[in-house]
């Protein structure tokens, strides 16, 4: 892990690795979609509306996911004091916050063709909008001590404060996955689990489609945004060091001069 | 009830948001990369 926390070196793989992964990413997001929309079946409890399935189910995995990456940028940032964990977290919030937005929003559209309601305050849509607050104090925690410069090595990363956040907001996530088991809900039971899916082959094999094309596109989103952090940071870091050049050069002269005058004088 | 144009409200929102988001970043990154290089370049 610390072969990578040299921001040149990270540099080197992700430049090439970005494209591949948008276009890639987008290319099978958009076949799934596709095959979703225009190939599958209807179901024959929930009609068309199950289509809703092959976005809805990998934007509240990668809602989820990015809050786990994003704690686990925490830990790192805390225990190693990785220089990149903190912009790695910072990159994640927004494309994560987006996706825990997407499922509530195509979840509640889901839901009134299906349940007859658009939202209920059941303990899986609650859960998952706790999550979304949780990804808007992040990013405001965040953005705040990037302009404080209180990151990590001053490299761009998240202050001390805004990692701990980050950590204690991951007790949300077995919350939200154990919701529909804990508490009565409208929200169907869990129906993809490690030992296998009670969703019919038919209806289930656009979604692995889907789930890897989003996958790699928030990948590539995460890239650009530490792309971006890291050229910002390095802007700042030059400016600084040219005005301070700037500031001695100007100094050595008023010096020369004060010490010529003393001199006449 | 027909479900289609909320199958089709569902997706075009899901596309407007991830289409927005990529322009965004990459935007971002391409400007801030830019400056980053003309900086490099102007000492």
């Amino acid at each position: 892990m610390h072969a990578f926390a040299n921001p040149a070196r990270f540099l080197r793989i992700a430049r090439p690795l970005t494209p591949w992964l948008f276009w890639g990413g987008l290319a099978l997001l958009v076949a799934g979609a596709l095959c979703g929309l225009l190939l599958t079946p209807a179901d024959y409890l929930q009609g068309e509306s199950v289509r809703i399935l092959y976005i809805h189910v990998p934007a509240a995995w990668l809602g989820m996911g990015g809050w786990t990456g994003i704690a686990f940028a925490a830990l790192v940032q805390m225990v190693w004091r990785h220089p990149l964990a903190g912009v790695a977290g910072r990159a994640i919030a927004v494309p994560g916050a987006l996706f825990t937005a997407i499922c509530l929003v195509t979840g509640s559209i889901w839901g009134r063709p299906t349940w007859g309601t658009w939202w209920e305050w059941d303990g899986r849509m609650t859960s998952m909008l706790v999550l979304l607050f949780l990804y808007f104090g992040y990013i405001a925690l965040a953005r705040a001590s990037a302009a404080d410069g209180r990151g990590i090595g001053d490299n761009g990363g998240v202050s001390r404060v805004t990692a701990i956040f980050a950590l204690v907001g991951a007790i949300n996530l077995p919350i939200i996955n154990r919701s529909v088991v804990w508490w009565n809900s409208l929200h169907q039971g869990p129906s993809i689990t490690v030992r296998g899916s009670t969703i019919d082959m038919a209806i289930l094999w656009p979604l692995g489609l889907t789930v890897l094309g989003f996958s790699l596109w928030f990948g590539a989103i995460v890239l650009m945004r530490m792309r971006a952090i890291l050229a910002e940071n390095k802007i700042e870091a030059r400016l600084a060091r040219m005005a301070r050049e700037g500031l001695s050069e100007g100094m050595g002269e008023s010096g020369g001069e004060g010490a010529r005058e003393g001199r006449v004088a | 009830m027909n479900h289609w144009p909320y199958i089709i409200a569902a997706y075009g929102l899901t596309a407007l948001g991830t289409l927005g988001l990529s322009v965004a970043s990459w935007r971002a990154m391409r400007e801030a990369e830019a400056r980053a290089d003309a900086l490099r370049r102007e000492r």
